[in-house]
């Protein structure tokens, strides 16, 4: 039988604001256990909530970034639970009236297609803190540092196919965070984090499939692993004879599977319920409108005038925008070359993104400035140097040499143009290969490869191509 | 001296008849003569209460004192104070010191009055005979086989007997009103959000309100002046101008339209409560005002609402009481779940326990749409119906409580009947409406009777004039219980 995939996302990202949701304590992380746990944060007898409006801000944001209908009256509700790291003994949540409402779609690209993603919701709610299972033998420690962080979580109709498309969203709306200043997108620390919803249906069945959740997926590449393991497992369950159990579980990397960590019985009553502590957040269209103008363009819009303005193909254009810093560094030094867009996003894409990759660097901390790297690309366009040479010349700009035209001069890479010079090279090569040449004139005309190496490599690279070429062709041609 | 107005022993202060670390060790000497007997406070720290008590009277020394500088106020022991035991009348706390201090008693700091000590209560103000607290029993000074009423029962009974010259109290049902009229004080719970919750231990947030309990309504306004105002800490605190509570002390009430809710005089109520309270509104007419019937329709509705949303929210909000960061934990347990069980099981007396029960099972999913959402439509519905009422009156009047103070024990088997003493107080709170209760004479065994008072929204400035004027014409609260006279 043909089976069909379907994947919904549950993603939670951190809030970057100063303090916490629902106290003034600080947000920031890694600092020392319980320093930044207020006595709200603790949950002492007696605290109230006050809700931090900068988390608002940025969730509004979020939802005008994705087309979303925002709600002007959400509210706050409480998820009834115990756990050690969760000092209330509930979470302060949002369930019936989310902040974003529905119609919100991501646009994702899988290869050459593009698929709009439908986001149904996104809530605003706090964090909770961490229990400390190893550092204390015998006991957990209990850290309440993260507890009240803000959150946004989003969630998305089962739209995706394919564990290929449910990364490419997670991809997307990383950056999309990223890109709209909401969320520090660091997945080690935890700022990122998603659940998939996975299910399988034969082909062309309209009925949904037993989904299980499956959480834990702190990075893309386990994400994808954890889904493909989970849809081979529900296959084989249902080929088998078996059926899919509604559950939620957690994916172990170390063993590449996913383990049941409790059933929908087992599953808590959360008892929800509006929080009397805290009044519904109201908010009008001045406040709604302050938060589009915190917009920067939106990657959607900027691929799409990367295209029409620059020239740029989909691909180029799509790998560009994968982040506000990448597509600022384009734009800066096509502005700084002033011609030839294409020439740019070839070597950003290529050169540069190898550099940076190796490095292990993100396009923020480049050594090499756009207009250093303009600097390089201006002398492959006035024919100064070959694109072979630019490339040593990259090399050293990266090796902290200095700029383009000073290693030019110190290393002697100018280009040769002058026809008379390479015209002396060529002739000293006829003669001195009288075999190639007479095979070059039987017709085998491959061997012209054989003199553009032996010419670049007596003119040191430096022959000018183009001009190289034509040479050899009208002296070869006897 | 005991029966002395805040005003009056705010002049002796500033005349130097006395300081304030003479009149708080009265007090503190009466608290060792009467406590044992009362069971009104829980805690008292000399040290501390003289300390501030000090500090007060080099305050009046400079000239800087207020009105309630150097005054002794005991405070509910159901708002944190920074450096005191706070335990909310439960075993859950009975090791728990608070790092900080609630916004009531940072109030009554800037004022520079002196806390007096920590008043016994019902176990997380769950209670209205003072009998589930953890610490005991509070007695009531007008007969010791009587409960005070609850929740604030060791504040009641403490002015009552005149162990301190005011105090605290929380009302979420009831709690002010119905032990001032069983102990035969003054109380006034305000308009829900008037004074902020933040650092008083929640019972039920949408309902509960602190107030004071004093001798008299005049004392009453110059403590609600002290504990009012708005506080950015409590998202249900009210922004709003200050006022002055006593503002219309003194204003006649020729002309007052008092009404009075037909079914708070309806069957249930006692005949010597309800002669009581015949009797102090004749007197009103005879101060000029009139009465008029006015009717609370689905006033029968309030005790069953309040039953399903105060345990509802009780349930959560007491879920930090597990023994993981602070408070009780029980000393063995297997594993989490374990301790959790065991901690709460051991921490908690049996009415805890019964609204944690109650609470958690109106809230589960299947049962929210027919408890929870139906009773706070229901709440809307109730408080619609005093909207209407005060188309009518300015103030609503009837009696506090359906009879005077039962005895320890009668009830404590029976929570329904328990409940039902409540029943003309809940909707009050239900409807976010300013109420007060203040002494109305005597039953038919001696025992005080409350009159209450409801006003309109912020209309606590009004309802204590109407109450002050009623004070001034009538003795019923310079009356002593024989315990306490001097």
């Amino acid at each position: 039988m043909q089976w069909e995939i379907v994947i919904g996302l549950e993603t939670h990202a951190q809030l970057n604001t100063q303090s916490k949701i629902f106290s003034g304590a600080a947000t920031a992380y890694g600092a020392a256990p319980n320093s930044q746990a207020c006595a709200v944060d603790i949950a002492l007898p007696g605290v109230l909530p006050v809700f931090n409006r900068a988390a608002a801000e940025k969730a509004v944001r979020f939802g005008l970034a994705v087309g979303a209908r925002i709600n002007r009256r959400s509210v706050f509700e409480r998820k009834n639970y115990f756990y050690p790291d969760l000092p209330k003994g509930y979470q302060t949540t949002q369930l019936a009236l989310p902040i974003v409402a529905e119609g919100g779609t991501l646009r994702i690209q899988v290869g050459d297609r593009e698929k709009d993603v439908r986001i149904t919701r996104a809530h605003m709610e706090e964090d909770a803190g961490k229990s400390l299972h190893e550092d204390f033998h015998g006991m957990t420690g209990i850290d309440l540092n993260r507890a009240g962080t803000p959150l946004i979580e989003i969630v998305t109709e089962p739209d995706l196919r394919s564990s290929a498309e449910a990364v490419a969203y997670a991809k997307a709306l990383h950056s999309l965070v990223r890109w709209i200043g909401i969320c520090d997108g660091n997945m080690q620390e935890g700022s990122f984090r998603c659940d998939a919803n996975v299910s399988v249906r034969p082909v062309g069945s309209e009925k949904l499939g037993t989904r299980c959740e499956i959480k834990n997926l702190n990075s893309f590449k386990f994400m994808e692993k954890a889904i493909d393991y989970e849809v081979r497992r529900q296959i084989e369950l249902i080929e088998d004879g078996g059926t899919v159990v509604q559950e939620t579980r957690l994916y172990d990397p170390d063993r590449d599977e996913t383990r049941s960590m409790r059933s929908k019985e087992e599953a808590n009553d959360y008892r929800y319920f509006p929080d009397p502590d805290l009044l519904p957040l109201v908010i009008d269209e001045v406040f709604v409108e302050l938060a589009r103008a915190a917009l920067p363009e939106l990657p959607q819009a900027m691929r799409e005038r990367f295209m029409s303005g620059y020239g740029l193909p989909a691909y180029d254009a799509g790998t560009l925008t994968a982040s506000r810093e990448l597509a600022a560094y384009f734009e800066e030094a096509v502005a700084a070359l002033g011609q030839d867009a294409k020439l740019c996003a070839n070597w950003i894409m290529g050169d540069l993104s190898a550099a940076l990759n190796k490095d292990g660097l993100d396009i923020a901390d480049s050594p090499l400035s756009s207009a250093e790297l303009a600097g390089l690309l201006k002398r492959v366009k006035d024919g100064t140097i070959s694109g072979k040479i630019a490339k040593e010349v990259f090399a050293a700009m990266w090796a902290g040499e200095g700029e383009a035209d000073a290693i030019i001069e110190a290393r002697g890479l100018k280009q040769v143009s002058d026809s008379g010079a390479i015209e002396k090279i060529v002739d000293e090569i006829i003669n001195a290969n009288p075999a190639q040449v007479a095979e070059y004139r039987s017709g085998k005309e491959k061997v012209f490869g054989f003199f553009v190496g032996l010419a670049m490599k007596a003119s040191k690279g430096k022959a000018n191509p183009a001009q190289l070429n034509e040479i050899l062709k009208k002296k070869l041609a006897g | 001296m005991l029966n002395a107005s805040l005003k009056e022993l705010a002049g002796l202060l500033a005349g130097k008849k006395i300081s304030s670390v003479e009149l708080t060790q009265l007090f503190l000497k009466r608290i060792g003569e009467l406590n044992p007997a009362l069971n009104a406070f829980v805690t008292v720290d000399e040290g501390k209460s003289l300390a501030q008590a000090e500090a007060a009277d080099a305050l009046i020394a400079s000239g800087q004192a207020g009105p309630l500088t150097g005054i002794p106020v005991a405070q509910k022991d159901i708002f944190c104070a920074e450096g005191w035991r706070t335990t909310c009348g439960s075993k859950m706390l009975h090791n728990f010191v608070s790092p900080y201090d609630a916004h009531v008693i940072e109030q009554f700091n800037r004022a520079g009055a002196v806390n007096l000590g920590k008043t016994n209560m019902d176990e997380f103000a769950m209670g209205s005979s003072n009998e589930t607290s953890f610490y005991g029993k509070v007695k009531n000074p007008w007969g010791l086989n009587a409960v005070p009423g609850g929740s604030s029962g060791g504040s009641a009974a403490a002015v009552a007997a005149r162990l301190c010259p005011a105090a605290t109290g929380t009302d979420t049902g009831g709690s002010i009103r119905q032990p001032a009229a069983l102990t035969g004080i003054s109380g006034i719970k305000p308009t829900y959000g008037v004074v902020s919750r933040y650092g008083m231990i929640a019972f039920a947030s949408s309902l509960d309100q602190a107030g004071p309990m004093a001798k008299s309504a005049e004392d009453l306004a110059l403590l609600l002046n002290a504990m009012a105002g708005f506080d950015p800490r409590d998202s249900t605190s009210l922004e709003r101008p200050k006022e002055d509570y006593g503002r219309d002390l003194g204003q006649p009430l020729k002309g007052l339209r008092i009404g009075l809710p037909r079914e708070y005089f309806a069957a249930g109520l006692a005949a010597d409560v309800a002669q009581a309270v015949e009797t102090a509104l004749a007197e009103y007419r005879r101060l000029g005002a009139e009465t008029v019937e006015v009717s609370l329709p689905n006033s029968k509705l309030a005790v069953p609402v309040y039953y399903v949303l105060a345990p509802a929210e009780a349930s959560s909000n007491l879920a930090r009481f597990d023994g993981v960061r602070y408070g009780y934990r029980a000393p063995e347990y297997t594993d989490l779940n374990d301790m959790y069980g065991k901690s709460r099981a051991q921490g908690f007396g049996a009415e805890v326990k019964r609204r944690i029960m109650i609470g958690t099972y109106v809230l589960s999913a299947g049962y929210y749409d027919a408890y929870y959402l139906k009773a706070q439509k229901l709440r809307r519905l109730i408080a619609q119906d005093f909207t209407d009422a005060f188309a009518r009156c300015d103030v609503i009047m009837g009696p506090t409580s359906p009879t005077t103070a039962f005895n320890l024990g009668e009830k404590s088997d029976d929570p329904v009947s328990m409940y039902l003493s409540d029943i003309y107080t809940i909707a009050v709170n239900l409807a976010g409406l300013p109420g007060m209760s203040i002494p109305a004479g005597f039953g038919a065994n001696g025992l005080p009777v409350g009159l209450q008072i409801v006003g309109n929204y912020f209309g606590e400035a009004k309802m204590l004039n109407v109450a002050h004027q009623f004070q001034l014409a009538t003795d019923w609260h310079t009356r002593l219980p024989p315990l306490s006279e001097e």
